[in-house]
């Protein structure tokens, strides 16, 4: 058929003379669809969470899989949470520095540094690598598992898979996030230092003092102590996203994906509420 | 209110043989969004019994077992087995009567990170606590033994052939001493040895512990050698039932049709 024959079959026929026998969806039609895309997937999410914390609560108790998961979430992930502590801990020193030394207050460069790294920057960073990590690696692996039926295959053997699966991985999550947060702020306050005692005299006894001079208990321990709410939507949306998964490797990739973004962004979120929590509670 | 116990499967339920189907599917459709797979099916199988569930791709046999072993829920009928209707049952109850039923999945199913004797050990570290650790691993070769895999313990799943992961998933659905096995495909993508070697296995099997068996396939020779009784799916409804010969005497088009083409 020539291009001009073509062209005379396609005026007669509305699909292939571009006319649209489909109508788009307007712009109302996609917001409701949206709408109803972000509350069945918090619905699902609720439904989710109920069948965990039934599972979490009953026995038989999976103890070799959370000690398992214990040692997946928290000493795998204490490498890399030391060496970002690390590095923020110089980057916060260098700023606090430039900053006090601009406005001569100097002298406050211990407590700016302890409480920078102890009441912010230690918990999101710590929060954001976990995230990363442990986010990621969860999606993809209960993803890739939902794939290839193996959580099917659990639950044919009579295993509740929220139990063995998803309610170990987030516990484990919980526990391991302020400690993780610990183990930050220690790296952070160290290398803090050292960087400051690099350019002008100062002892770490010192530094310390100086630093917690004044300090309450309720200034630090519920900073560190909010990431456990940190590993809970880590863990929580990560099994979330991979137990849901559909569609292969393309299906897995998205799992993975998708459980970062929303664990980075949800952890951010909720940064703010307790936060203000914090404010109103404990001091 | 009743406990996990209580709808677990007595053994004398078990041995009440005749008086209840073991499995009994009544009426069961199934769709997914506008898509009907299932539409009235009705199926039972006996003690002792193997049913081949025969039908095209996409006719919902793999569906029905879903729905058999509780992975899907129906929209509507039922499914018993040992005359306890599975519908509404949570998680925990439902694992009760699975520990009774062994699945043997289309891909195997293997997990990965475990090697096959991880694999098979899997359900009896979960339901056999009070096994040793010695007495588990007897277990274990001995069920890799009658599927013929003694020799690959340590293997990991990636490592072996489709056949043999098929071999695997049989001694792991028989780990807990089940009394129904539902068999996916179990010849499905195996060179016609190795389907030869999995029907003789699963022959074998049915002669020594006597469960009641439902294999879904596509494969007639297959299902004529393993079943005592064929079920032919179409359009989501059982269009025949009955021995092989029963279906060769069929006048139904989509019997003669499917026996034609098989």
């Amino acid at each position: 058929m020539s291009d001009g024959e073509f062209k005379a079959v396609a005026g007669n026929n509305p699909l292939l003379s571009g006319q649209r026998a489909v109508p788009t969806p307007s712009v109302l039609d996609s917001a409701i669809g949206l709408f109803e895309g972000f509350f069945e997937w918090f619905g699902s999410l609720g439904i989710f969470t109920w069948q965990v914390l039934r599972a979490a609560v009953t026995p038989p108790y999976e103890w070799r899989e959370l000690i398992r998961q214990l040692d997946e979430v928290g000493s795998k992930s204490l490498p890399l949470v030391a060496m970002a502590g690390a590095a923020i801990g110089v980057v916060i020193s260098m700023e606090a520095r430039y900053s006090l030394t601009r406005f001569g207050a100097k002298s406050m460069f211990p407590a700016t540094l302890v409480y920078s790294v102890i009441q912010v920057m230690g918990p999101v960073i710590t929060g954001l690598v976990v995230s990363g990590r442990v986010g990621a690696g969860m999606g993809a692996e209960l993803a890739s598992m939902k794939v290839t039926e193996q959580i099917d295959a659990i639950e044919a053997s009579a295993i509740n898979p929220y139990r063995l699966l998803a309610a170990t991985r987030i516990l484990a999550c919980i526990l391991m996030l302020p400690l993780l947060t610990l183990a930050t702020d220690a790296c952070a306050l160290l290398t803090g230092w050292f960087a400051q005692a690099m350019v002008e005299p100062l002892s770490f006894h010192q530094f310390i003092s100086s630093g917690f001079n004044g300090a309450t208990f309720n200034a630090f321990l519920p900073q560190t102590f909010k990431t456990a709410v940190y590993g809970l939507i880590i863990g929580l949306i990560a099994c979330f996203q991979g137990m849901r998964t559909r569609g292969g490797a393309a299906g897995v990739g998205r799992a993975a994906t998708n459980s970062v973004v929303l664990a980075s962004l949800f952890l951010i979120l909720a940064d703010v509420v307790l936060v203000k929590f914090i404010l109103v509670f404990f001091h | 209110m009743a406990t996990a116990y209580d709808i677990a499967i007595k053994q004398e339920d078990v041995d009440k043989e005749g008086s209840v189907p073991v499995v009994a599917v009544e009426n069961l459709h199934k769709a997914f969004g506008n898509y009907t797979v299932l539409n009235g099916v009705s199926l039972s199988v006996d003690r002792g019994e193997t049913l081949a569930v025969l039908g095209r791709s996409g006719t919902g046999k793999s569906v029905l077992l879903r729905l058999i072993i509780g992975l899907e829920k129906p929209d509507s009928g039922s499914v018993c087995i040992h005359g306890h209707d599975l519908s509404g049952l949570a998680l925990d109850r439902m694992g009760e009567i699975r520990k009774k039923m062994g699945f043997l999945f289309q891909s195997a199913a293997l997990y990965d990170s475990l090697t096959v004797a991880g694999n098979v050990a899997f359900p009896l570290e979960h339901h056999r606590r009070d096994m040793s650790k010695a007495e588990r691993a007897d277990r274990v070769r001995k069920l890799l033994g009658e599927v013929g895999m003694e020799g690959d313990v340590d293997k990991m799943p990636s490592d072996i052939s489709g056949g043999m992961q098929k071999r695997v998933g049989l001694a792991r659905a028989l780990a807990l001493e089940p009394d129904i096995l539902l068999l996916d495909e179990p010849t499905a993508g195996l060179d016609p040895i190795s389907s030869g070697e999995i029907d003789e296995l699963i022959l074998k099997l049915q002669r020594e512990r006597h469960m009641a068996s439902i294999v879904v396939t596509h494969d007639l020779h297959s299902a004529r050698t393993i079943a005592n009784r064929l079920a032919l799916l179409d359009q989501g409804k059982v269009v025949i039932e009955g021995s092989f010969e029963d279906l060769q005497q069929s006048e139904i088009g989509f019997v003669k049709e499917f026996l034609k083409q098989s």
